[in-house]
């Protein structure tokens, strides 16, 4: 959960595991990633809780509109995760395009979406 | 009528599965049939990331994870139906089938592999008060809506249940413009993946009202708005605690029910707690030749454990056919004791066991610093270190087949040892 206790510290629960810890990250100028980190229970919590302060990304997945298929839609997905900040210019992307099939898993429908460097693939065989 | 060494009912990822690996166990005719328009069931919906890390390493998207199986069953030129609908199955192993091509069929077969999956609770199960106008769903059908059939199902949203697909559809809904304005949970725990709470709630600041539930819906043509009211340690709703919200959309994520039907027609036992097929340790059901595999049996978390436990189905069932189980001799139940809501397989015979027997289990509340505990007859024989025990998540233990051959006990038992707690989340 994201509330902010104050400027210098946050509230985050841990995904590394199902256990979900509930971290609170400090900005701490002395500690050697400028952040510290407490309530993890294994190293792998301060390694998520970093990655969440400093570049939160997420795969984002969606539908893109095809018009020659027996489905009116197809699943896409980027194929790395993507900043996360850029899901909404990204979905506004997604929701101008549209797909002639026969598309495979795995074909580039946007190169470069929302300027991220990260494709966005089709992820399934569509007829 | 047909003939064929063995039938798997359902196309979706246990039917898959549990085909191909008949096929690599040497079965050679082997037809799938699937009621939809193609195979793969309902991953071919579930559109979002998460699938596959157990099996893969890798996280794919429920078509992607399909597709892989799709592919390999091509490779493999193994027969399927889609768009056909088993209507009947006789403890001869006698399938009923119709599709538009055929017309109806009778199949008849040396084995079956059930794997019709699962479906959804519906308002009926959970009986909401209320009107009853458009715009309450399940949220596996708005998922299909949304994700298949390109529509959306409404603006302004209320989700009831935090399950796993209830969470992937407030994200889901809230990335194609909709407003999700609450998801209210029954229980004081969400039954959903902790990633899931983080990334389909947190992300889009989605409030997760816990030990609440819906109390009215209103609208004559169209949901106009619902009412959710805190309930108490009975789960009964609090007067006074109600709150008013206006929304045009209710979507139901609470609970799913093995299908069992066709189960039942030839008269397959079924274990109340899981509400699917009592199984053994070859995944073979009360009748002789019919195994199941996947949600048909119990509703699982991760696909991951859906595939495996159809491979032994699969593998099992290939066994069955060249005679190299053994079946006419006494099982060995498997009860849940203390802490334990079920066990799969239900019983297993001794003698069929090779190399490692894996019990899946689910725990009946939330524990902390806990012990999953074997028990072998009056002696406990294994005992498993786990931090953090909750029902939404499935345990597995793995027992060694030597030592149960060794030991040769009447009945097992499991049991959790460790501290009862308060909710992670």
């Amino acid at each position: 959960m994201e509330k902010k206790r104050n400027m210098q510290s946050k509230e985050l629960i841990c995904t590394a595991c199902p256990i979900g810890c509930r971290l609170t990250v400090f900005q701490d100028e002395k500690s050697e990633n400028w952040f510290r980190v407490e309530g993890n229970s294994c190293k792998r919590g301060i390694n998520y809780a970093i990655a969440e302060m400093t570049d939160p990304r997420r795969i984002l997945t969606s539908t893109v509109k095809v018009t020659n298929s027996h489905y009116k839609r197809l699943p896409v997905r980027t194929r790395e995760a993507i900043p996360k900040h850029l899901i909404f210019s990204c979905m506004n992307e997604i929701n101008r395009i549209e797909v002639i099939t026969p598309v495979r898993m795995g074909d580039i429908l946007i190169d470069n979406i929302a300027s991220s460097g990260i494709p966005l693939i089709a992820s399934r065989n569509l007829e | 009528m047909l003939n064929y060494e063995l039938v798997v009912i359902g196309g979706g990822p246990a039917g898959l599965a549990a085909a191909i690996e008949a096929r690599k166990n040497g079965v050679q005719n082997i037809l799938v049939l699937e009621r939809d328009l193609e195979l793969g069931g309902i991953l071919q919906q579930c559109i979002h990331n998460g699938f596959g890390l157990h099996i893969f390493k890798e996280e794919l998207t429920g078509p992607e994870y399909a597709q892989r199986f799709i592919n390999e069953l091509l490779e493999m030129d193994i027969e399927y139906k889609t768009d056909t609908m088993v209507l009947d199955i006789s403890e001869i192993k006698t399938i009923t089938a119709v599709n538009k091509q055929d017309g109806l069929i009778q199949i008849s077969a040396n084995a079956i592999i059930l794997a019709m999956g699962c479906r959804e609770r519906t308002r009926g199960a959970i009986r909401i008060p209320g009107t009853r106008p458009a715009g309450v769903f399940t949220a596996g059908t708005a998922q299909r809506f949304i994700n298949i059939e390109g529509y959306m199902v409404g603006r302004r949203i209320v989700i009831l249940g935090s399950g796993d697909i209830g969470l992937i559809m407030a994200r889901r809904l809230t990335l194609e413009g909709a407003k999700v304005l609450a998801v209210a949970e029954l229980m004081p725990y969400s039954s959903g993946l902790t990633r899931n709470i983080v990334q389909c709630l947190h992300d889009y600041d989605i409030p997760l009202l816990l030990s609440h539930t819906v109390t009215d819906i209103r609208g004559k043509d169209r949901v106009t708005g619902v009412t959710i009211s805190k309930v108490d340690q009975n789960l009964k709703p609090i007067p006074g605690s109600e709150k008013e919200y206006q929304c045009d959309t209710l979507l139901l994520s609470v609970g799913l029910i093995p299908e069992n039907e066709l189960s039942l027609q030839a008269n397959i036992k079924l274990d109340p707690r899981t509400g699917g097929p009592i199984v053994n340790e070859s995944m073979e059901t009360s009748v002789e030749g019919i195994f199941a595999c996947g949600n048909v049996v119990h509703v699982h978390d991760l696909v991951d454990y859906v595939t495996e436990e159809a491979q032994k189905a699969g593998a099992g069932a290939a066994d069955y056919i060249f005679e190299e189980i053994t079946e006419k001799i006494p099982a060995v139940p498997i009860v849940p004791q203390e802490g334990v809501n079920y066990i799969i397989p239900q019983n297993i015979r001794i003698d069929n066991l090779n190399g490692f027997l894996d019990l899946m289990l689910r725990v009946t509340s939330v524990y902390r610093n806990a012990k999953i505990c074997v028990r072998a007859d009056e002696k406990t024989i294994k005992e498993v270190k786990r931090p953090h025990l909750s029902p939404g998540e499935m345990e597995r233990v793995r027992l060694n087949s030597n030592i149960m051959k060794t030991i040769r006990p009447k009945t097992i038992s499991l049991y959790i040892d460790g501290e009862k707690t308060q909710y992670a989340i």
